[in-house]
């Protein structure tokens, strides 16, 4: 269902940095439905991949066979990323708070960690310079705080100073897909607001899990379920191991 | 130049470049990671090293648990799909292992430092880092006004390891490197650092690197030495010649996470064994598993 959200968030013919995990499966299903000319760049290098098996890592020897062009790493963040090609990224993170920041690095204090996260790779710039980002996360108290425990990639800014006052020259954060529901963020207040529900989600079942008191749209939408194409490419052709399809 | 071969033994090549207290880069993202070279450090017992690599991987992970590292730069300490990397956890999370320092950057600004490094300059400009906490946690990530326009850049120190370890697919016995499939930044690494270990694949005749010169990643003139060691980067990969063992990888979360099955891994795997032909001797399966499938590109036409 989440994959299925994420593929329609995206434009045929966009250029998407494709990270780990979901987006992964999100953006080759997008290819394989409305979006064939989508052009997925990977930052191990892979730029117009199409990955004849689910990549497990994003450095899959699968994304070179075929792909337009593979090139250096400091030529993806330097050429391509910060010279603000990218339209879409793509970001998961084990936090998100109110304002769409978001944590892949610690919970707990930098210096004694409770847990310690992979930490940025190249998630702080796309965060950065993307002109929009999309996050996937699973919603739960523990997954959405008010606030995160590190600021791995930056959202609005909360209280502090705005994005344009940084010079970021991407929109950050714009919605947020969960496994209940679309937040999107409030072009005013930099806040995540409930945007739409999943079929048989309730407001109430999605603030719930949520550190903050979260507005809603005047009229939130619904969000329709993965029809049987999707589901179809999603079970038998995309991801026949479940390697990111779960239950 | 000379030409006298630079083809020498892992052993060697580690005895004679990787000392106590260096700064060591074994780098590939995903693709082409020198295992054969972590394990052979292992074996000689370095011991103090600083470690860097954007992604610590496996490699890095055994490394720390065998005792060889102080410390750890890097952007990204994950097992891609699968986990965690447990060595490195206990370690940095103060759970019995002896503690790590550890540097930290994104992956932008890891290759930055490779890329003022191997331009023999004192950092890198970069605009990125605002609105993160990582300049609050890493000191050494700095901001420069522009002299041009005023603008506020984000910094990072060069990076000039004592020694950086390439493995490739190709090389001459001069250290001419051929890589292709993800190119990482083995070659901003290579020429950021004081002396460069090459491990291939194959050795080839100078003939065929003269053949296709736009291949050639890292030229022989900053190569200290030169490995062959077939399956070297195994449970990385090879593009052309072997397939990642993600097996290896998957199977490492419950590995890594039991300190005595890690343990027992390295006494097996590692220190057990002489050289990474015994290594490869233990796992006769490893070509009927991996070994690539054909796909050969045409070829261009290189005349005038």
């Amino acid at each position: 269902m989440m994959a299925s959200v994420a593929a329609r968030e995206l434009v045929d013919g966009e250029v998407v940095f494709v990270g780990i995990g979901l987006p992964n499966l999100a953006c080759n299903l997008a290819r394989a439905t409305h979006a064939p000319r989508l052009v997925l760049v990977y930052e191990s290098g892979a730029v117009g991949a199409t990955p004849a098996r689910l990549p497990v890592s994003i450095g899959d020897p699968a994304l070179v066979t075929g792909s337009l062009m593979v090139c250096g790493m400091a030529d993806v963040f330097q050429l391509i990323l910060q010279n603000g090609r990218i339209a879409v990224g793509f970001l998961g993170g084990a936090q998100v708070d109110r304002y769409g920041n978001i944590n892949t690095t610690v919970i707990g204090s930098y210096e004694r960690p409770a847990v310690r996260l992979p930490g940025s790779g190249g998630a702080a710039e796309i965060a950065i310079h993307a002109r929009r980002t999309l996050v996937v996360a699973k919603l739960s108290p523990r997954t959405f705080p008010a606030h995160v425990d590190f600021i791995t990639s930056p959202g609005h800014g909360g209280a502090g100073a705005s994005r344009r006052q940084l010079r970021m020259p991407g929109a950050g954060p714009v919605k947020v897909i969960t496994d209940k529901a679309v937040l999107e963020v409030d072009e005013g207040t930099g806040e995540l607001v409930l945007a739409a529900l999943y079929p048989g989600v309730e407001a109430s079942d999605v603030r719930g899990c949520v550190g903050w008191p979260l507005a809603c749209r005047p009229r939130p939408g619904r969000v329709a379920p993965p029809d049987a194409t999707e589901l179809r490419l999603l079970r038998d052709v995309l991801d026949p191991e479940r390697l990111y399809l779960k239950g | 130049m000379s030409d006298v071969s630079k083809v020498v033994s892992m052993r060697d090549a580690v005895a004679r470049f990787v000392h106590d207290g260096d700064t060591v880069v074994i780098e590939g993202f995903t693709h082409l990671i020198c295992f054969a070279a972590g394990h052979e450090i292992i074996r000689q017992g370095r011991r103090d090293l600083t470690l860097c690599r954007l992604t610590p991987d496996l490699i890095y992970d055994q490394m720390i648990a065998a005792g060889c590292a102080r410390k750890l730069v890097f952007s990204w300490a994950g097992n891609p799909g699968v986990g965690s990397l447990h060595a490195f956890r206990r370690a940095v999370e103060g759970r019995g292992a002896p503690r790590l320092e550890i540097e930290e950057y994104s992956h932008f600004g890891m290759v930055a430092r490779f890329a003022a490094g191997a331009a023999r300059l004192p950092f890198w400009p970069l605009r990125n880092y605002m609105g993160t906490d990582l300049p609050r946690v890493n000191p050494r990530i700095r901001h420069v006004t522009c002299p041009y326009t005023g603008e506020a850049l984000a910094t990072v120190p060069a990076l000039n390891p004592d020694v950086s370890i390439i493995h490739a697919q190709r090389a001459d016995a001069q250290g001419n490197t051929q890589i292709w499939g993800l190119l990482g930044v083995q070659k901003e690494a290579a020429f950021a650092s004081a002396h460069v270990i090459v491990v291939v694949e194959e050795l080839v005749d100078e003939a065929v690197i003269r053949a296709d010169p736009n291949r050639t990643v890292i030229p022989a003139l900053i190569v200290d030495a030169v490995v062959v060691e077939p399956w070297g980067a195994h449970p990385s990969y090879a593009q052309g010649y072997y397939d990642r063992d993600n097996g290896f990888y998957v199977a490492w979360e419950a590995r890594s996470r039991d300190r005595d099955a890690l343990e027992r891994y390295l006494d097996d795997f590692v220190r057990g064994v002489s050289d990474r032909a015994a290594y490869l001797e233990k796992q006769p399966d490893l070509a009927a598993r991996l070994k690539a499938k054909e796909r050969r590109c045409a070829g261009v036409n290189y005349g005038f």
